[in-house]
C-alpha cells in the first residue's frame, strides 16, 4: 500500500548498523575517481560529508550562498554537542543516548536511525579533537562536560558558547584541505535552484552565480542536499537572516516527499522582540539552564524590580510543575511552560512577553565553591558574588555579552529575560536509512531532513546529527546507490533535461521582474511569519489552522501580483535572491498548517490545543499517529499524504514525563 | 514602534567591481535606539525599493556576530565605534540624533569591492586551503581523551580559533596586512599536540599564499587588535613569526 520503505536493516537493533557496513558494496578506488558528487551546502553536514566523500576518491563540488563555506548556519551553534562517551562515569551508554533521543522526540522517530547515531557519536568527538577544535577542558587536560535539558547524564561537550563555531571550523579546515588538493571544487555565493532529473535520477542542479547572475549547470551521479533548517518561514527565527528552504522545495516539487513539515522546535530561552523593526530573534544557549533558575512573579501584573520581589513571591514554575527534570525539561516543554505562564497574565518586562532566567543563586553557589578553594574563610556576599560571577564568565561569558549588547542590560545585575522563539525544524525531506529522498540519488543530510529527532529534538544532538551523517553514515551508505553507477560516463550538460531545467529557472526570474508591482518581499514575508507564529506555531487548533491556510493562499495571491523586485537578473541582487526564497515559504507554510491540521494529537513541538491532558500536558495518540507522514506533491499546491509506520521493538513506548 | 532619531548617511554606492564608486548621501528619520545598525539599514533599504530605487548591497548572516559576514567601514573603523564588536552586534543607541555617519566597505587590495558594501574575501579561504588544518583523514582518530592537554593550552588555542575571518584586521591596516588572521589560525593549531608534525610546512605555505594574495606586510602597528571583534591577540602574530623563522631555518637544512 505504501510507497515508503525506509530500508532499515535486519537483526537485532545494537548490530544493524555494523552489519550493513560490512555487506553494503563497495566502489573501487579507481571508479570513485569518476564518480562526481554535487553537494549543496556547506554546514556541518555538507562541508563534513564533502571533506569524506573526497578523502575516499569522490570527484566533489560544493555549493553554498554565504562568502565562504565557513560561514554556514551550523557556524552560529552555541551550546554543545552530545556524545555517549561517559567519560563522566554517570551512566552514559549508547542505549541511554538512544533511549533519551526517542522519548526527547516524542517517541516520532525511527529506533534504528537513532541508534546509528548513538553509535558513532563516539566517534565524532574523535574525530574533531584530531582536527585540533578546542574543546573545553578540565585541569587535569581531559575534555569537559555540562549537561542539556531532557538528559539526566552529562555527555555535552563544548567550546565557551561557539560550540558550532569550533566544529564548523574543523569540518571547513578539512574541506579546504581537500580543496587545495584539488580533490573539491567550490562555488561560493552560488545559490542552487533547481534539481536536474534524468530517467527518473537526480543528475544534477541548476545554481546561479548570485555575483553575476547566471545560471550554470552542474552534473553530478548523485546529488546531496545539506541545505539547512526552514524556520524562517516563521520570519523571526534564530536562524540567520539567508537561512532558507529553497533547495528542499524544489526537490519536493520534483517528488521528493516531505516529512513531518509541521514539527518545529520552539527554543525556551529567546531574547524577547523588543519592535516592529526586528529582523531575528537570538538564542541564549540551553547550556544557561544548568546554573539559570526560570522563574516569574507569583503576582500577576507584578511592577516591581526582580531583585526587589522576595523569594517566597517567586514562582519557579519548572522546579514545581517537574521536579525530576526542574530547569532542565526539554525545550517543547519549557517553551509551552513559559507561555503558559505569561498567558496567565505573569510576564514580565514591557511587553510582559518574557520570563526571568536567573543566576544569582548559582553564582552564589560557585562563589562559595571558590572561597572554600581560595581558604577564604567567611567571605563576605561581595566576594563570593565576585568569585561566582568569574566562573559564570568563564562558562558563559560571551553569551553574557551577546545579551548587554543587544538589549542594553546587564544580566549579571539583573535576571535575562528570555521568550520561546522559532528554533529548528525537525521536518524536512523524508529518508531512507541510507538518507536517501525517495528521489533515486537524491539524499539529505543534516537539518533538512526528517530523520532522526522526531517531533522533539534534543539539545546538543543537531551538530551530532549533521556530523553524524556527513563523516559517518553517508561515506557508507552512497556506496549502495553508486556502485550501481560506475558504468554511467558523467552526462553533458548539454542535455535536454538541463537545458530544461536552466529554461524554468530562468522563466521564474522574469516572473518575479514582471510582476511590477508596489510591495518589497519583506513585506510578504513578515505577514506570511505573523500567520505561521500565531496559527502554527507553540499552540495550534483546527479552526486557527484552517484560517492560517486560506490566509496563506490569499497572501500568495497577492504576493504574484504585488510584489516589486529591484534591479536586474544579471548583477549581485539581494532582494531577487529573498523573492525566490520568500515564493518557497509561501507554499511550505501552507503544507505545514495542513500537516499539522491533519495531526489530531499532540507530541512534542506539536501542541494540538483541542489534545492535552488535565494537567496541559502534550496528549498523545499511538493509536491513530505513530506514524511518519511523508508528503507527495500533486502540482499545484495539492499534496497526498503517506504513512511510514513507526514499530518500537526495544523501547516501551509510554507517556513522556519529566516529572 | 519607531524612535525618534534623524540622521544623515553617506554610503559608498558602487554598482559593480568594474564601476567607479562614490559616497551617496541618504536621510534616515524616526531610528529607534534599540535597533541594531543592521536594522537601521533594513529601514532604508524598504524605502529605497518603495521609491523604486535599488537597494544597498550589504554582507550579513548570522546578525549575532558570529558568522562574520557583516563588514561595513563606519566612521573610519571597521565594524563602528565600539570595541569587541561586528557591525550587526552595533545598536543606534550608540549613535545621537542628528549625526552624520560615513558607510564604507573593507578597502583592501586582496578584498576587491563586489557591490556597494560588499568585498569579495575569499582570499582568506585560499589562505586555509594552503596550510590551515591537519591532516587526518575521517575515522582515524583515536579515543579523544587519549591525549590529555593542558587547560592553558586549550583555552590559548581555543581564543585564536574565536577568529570569525571578518577581515576587520586587513580593513584596519594601513598595509593591509592579514597577519592578525593567518597568525591567529596558526597558533590555534600549534598550541595543539595534534598540530605538532605538520607545524612547519603550515606556516611556510599559509604565509606563502598571504603574500600571493597580495596582503600587505606587518609593521607592529597593532591597529589589527585593536579592531579585531573577537580579541584576537598580537601575541599571536609574534608566535607566528617564532614558527616562520624556525621553519624557514629548518627548511633551509
Ligand atoms: C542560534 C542557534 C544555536 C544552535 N545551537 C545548537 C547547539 O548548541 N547544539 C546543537 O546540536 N544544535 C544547535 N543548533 C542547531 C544546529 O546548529 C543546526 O541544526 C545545524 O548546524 C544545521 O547544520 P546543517 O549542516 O544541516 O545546515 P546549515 O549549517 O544551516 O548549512 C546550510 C548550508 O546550505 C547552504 N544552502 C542553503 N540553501 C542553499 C541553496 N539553495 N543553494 C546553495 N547553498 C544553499 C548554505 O549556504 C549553508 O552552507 C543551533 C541553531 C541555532 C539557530
Ligand atoms: S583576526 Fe579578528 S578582525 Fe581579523 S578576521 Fe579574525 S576576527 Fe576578524
Ligand atoms: S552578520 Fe554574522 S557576524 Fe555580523
Amino acid at each position: 500500500m505504501s510507497k515508503l520503505d525506509a530500508k532499515i536493516p535486519e537483526g537485532q537493533l545494537e548490530t544493524k548498523w555494523t552489519k550493513y557496513k560490512s555487506s553494503v558494496p563497495l566502489v573501487n578506488p579507481s571508479n570513485k575517481r569518476n564518480l562526481e558528487i554535487v553537494i549543496v551546502g556547506s554546514g556541518l553536514a555538507g562541508a563534513s560529508a564533502a571533506a569524506a566523500l573526497a578523502e575516499l576518491g569522490y570527484k566533489v563540488k560544493v555549493f553554498c550562498f554565504q562568502d565562504s563555506p565557513r560561514r554556514a548556519h551550523s557556524i552560529a551553534a552555541q551550546g554543545g554537542i552530545n556524545a555517549a562517551k561517559n567519560y563522566q562515569n554517570d551512566g552514559d551508554s549508547i542505549y541511554r543516548l538512544f533511549y533519551d533521543t526517542i522519548k526527547g522526540g516524542d517517541y516520532r522517530a525511527r529506533e534504528g536511525n537513532v541508534h546509528r547515531l548513538s553509535e558513532v557519536s563516539g566517534n565524532i568527538i574523535d574525530q574533531c579533537v584530531a582536527q585540533g577544535v578546542p574543546f573545553a577542558r578540565e585541569y587535569g587536560g581531559l575534555l569537559s562536560n555540562r549537561s542539556f535539558g531532557g538528559t539526566q547524564v552529562q555527555r555535552t561537550f563544548y567550546a565557551a558558547g561557539q560550540t558550532g563555531q569550533q566544529l564548523l571550523l574543523g569540518a571547513y579546515s578539512a574541506l579546504e584541505r581537500q580543496i587545495g588538493m584539488g580533490a573539491v571544487e567550490m562555488f561560493n555565493r552560488h545559490e542552487m535552484l533547481e534539481v536536474v532529473m534524468i530517467d527518473g535520477k537526480a543528475r544534477g542542479i541548476i545554481a546561479r552565480d548570485l555575483i553575476t547572475g547566471k545560471l550554470e549547470r552542474h552534473f553530478g551521479h548523485a546529488v546531496l542536499l545539506c541545505t539547512g533548517g526552514y524556520g524562517n518561514v516563521f520570519y523571526l527565527s534564530t536562524n540567520a537572516m539567508g537561512s532558507n528552504a529553497t533547495a528542499v522545495w524544489k526537490a519536493h516539487k520534483q517528488g521528493a516527499f516531505f516529512g513531518n513539515p509541521c514539527f518545529t522546535q520552539i527554543h525556551p530561552t529567546c531574547i524577547p522582540v523588543s519592535g516592529d523593526h526586528q529582523s531575528k530573534l537570538t538564542l541564549m544557549s540551553e547550556s544557561l539552564r544548568n546554573d539559570g533558575r526560570i522563574w516569574v512573579p507569583k503576582k500577576k501584573d507584578e511592577t516591581r524590580k526582580a531583585v526587589d520581589i522576595p523569594e517566597e513571591e517567586r514562582d519557579y514554575y519548572l522546579e514545581r510543575r517537574y521536579p525530576a527534570f526542574g530547569n532542565l525539561v526539554p525545550r517543547d516543554v519549557a517553551s509551552r511552560a513559559a507561555k503558559e505562564r505569561c498567558d496567565a497574565g505573569h510576564g514580565v518586562g514591557t511587553s510582559r512577553m518574557a520570563v526571568y532566567l536567573d543566576f544569582t543563586f548559582n553564582m552564589d553557589r560557585y562563589g562559595k565553591i571558590e572561597a572554600t578553594k581560595k581558604g577564604i574563610h567567611n567571605a563576605d556576599a561581595a566576594t563570593i558574588r565576585a568569585l561566582g560571577k568569574d566562573v559564570i564568565t568563564e562558562k558563559y561569558g560571551n553569551l553574557f555579552d551577546m545579551y548587554k549588547q543587544i538589549t542594553g542590560e546587564d544580566p549579571y545585575q539583573m535576571p535575562m529575560r528570555i521568550y520561546p522563539a522559532v528554533h529548528y525544524t525537525m521536518g524536512g525531506l523524508w529518508v531512507d536509512y541510507n538518507l536517501m529522498t525517495t528521489i533515486p540519488g537524491l539524499y539529505a543530510l543534516g537539518e533538512a531532513n526528517f530523520s532522526d529527532h522526531g517531533a522533539n529534538r534534543l539539545g546538543a544532538s543537531a551538530l551530532m546529527q549533521g556530523l553524524a551523517d556527513g563523516y559517518f553514515v553517508i561515506p557508507y551508505t552512497i556506496g549502495s546507490y553508486l556502485s550501481k553507477e560506475i558504468s554511467v560516463k558523467s552526462i553533458p550538460t548539454s542535455h535536454e533535461a538541463f537545458v530544461a531545467a536552466e529554461n524554468k529557472v530562468q522563466n521564474d526570474i522574469d516572473k518575479f521582474f514582471n510582476i511590477k508591482g508596489t510591495k518589497s518581499v519583506d513585506h510578504f514575508h513578515k505577514r506570511l511569519g505573523k500567520i505561521m507564529w500565531e496559527k502554527c506555531g507553540m499552540a495550534r487548533n483546527e479552526k486557527g489552522l484552517k484560517e492560517a491556510i486560506e490566509e496563506i493562499r490569499a497572501l500568495r495571491a497577492e504576493f504574484w501580483k504585488d510584489l516589486r523586485v529591484t534591479g536586474e537578473a544579471n548583477e549581485f541582487n539581494p532582494e531577487l535572491e529573498k523573492a525566490g526564497r520568500v515564493a518557497d515559504f509561501l507554499e511550505l507554510g501552507e503544507l505545514m498548517c495542513k500537516d499539522a491540521l491533519n495531526r489530531n494529537e499532540s507530541c512534542g513541538g506539536h501542541f494540538r490545543e483541542e489534545y492535552q491532558t488535565e494537567e496541559g500536558e502534550a496528549n498523545r495518540d499511538d493509536d491513530n499517529f505513530a506514524f511518519v507522514a511523508a508528503w507527495e506533491y500533486k502540482g499545484d499546491n495539492n499534496f497526498e499524504m503517506h504513512k511510514e509506520e513507526l514499530k518500537y521493538e526495544n523501547i516501551k513506548i509510554a507517556q513522556r514525563s519529566y516529572k | 514602534m519607531s524612535g525618534n532619531m534623524n540622521l544623515t548617511l553617506k554610503v559608498w554606492r558602487q554598482k559593480n567591481s568594474n564601476a567607479k564608486g562614490e559616497l551617496v548621501d541618504f536621510k534616515v528619520n524616526d531610528i529607534s535606539p534599540d535597533m541594531s545598525f543592521l536594522e537601521m539599514f533594513d529601514v532604508l533599504n524598504e524605502r529605497l525599493v518603495s521609491e523604486n530605487t535599488d537597494p544597498i548591497a550589504f554582507d550579513h548572516d548570522c546578525r549575532e556576530g558570529i558568522c562574520g559576514m557583516c563588514s561595513m567601514f563606519i566612521d573610519g573603523r571597521p565594524h563602528g565605534p565600539k570595541d569587541g564588536i561586528t557591525t550587526c552586534q552595533l545598536h543606534m543607541r550608540s549613535f545621537k540624533d542628528g549625526d552624520t555617519i560615513t558607510v564604507e566597505p573593507w578597502r583592501a587590495q586582496a578584498f576587491p569591492v563586489i557591490k556597494d558594501l560588499v568585498v569579495d574575501r575569499t582570499a582568506f579561504d585560499r589562505i586555509i586551503a594552503a596550510g590551515g588544518y591537519i591532516s587526518v583523514n575521517t575515522g582515524n582518530a583515536q579515543d579523544a581523551n587519549c591525549l590529555p592537554i593542558s587547560k592553558d593550552n586549550a583555552d590559548e588555542s581555543f581564543a585564536a580559533a574565536a577568529c570569525i575571518g571578518c577581515g576587520a584586521c586587513v580593513a584596519t591596516c594601513k598595509n593591509a596586512s592579514a597577519m592578525l588572521f593567518v597568525s591567529a589560525k596558526v597558533s590555534q593549531l600549534a598550541l595543539l599536540p595534534q598540530g605538532e608534525p605538520e607545524k612547519q610546512s603550515r606556516v611556510l605555505n599559509m604565509v606563502a599564499q598571504m603574500d600571493a594574495e597580495g596582503f600587505g606586510s606587518c609593521t607592529n602597528t597593532g591597529a589589527c587588535e585593536a579592531e579585531c571583534p573577537k580579541g584576537i591577540s598580537l601575541s599571536n602574530i609574534a608566535r607566528m613569526n617564532r614558527e616562520y623563522l624556525g621553519a624557514q631555518f629548518c627548511s633551509e637544512k
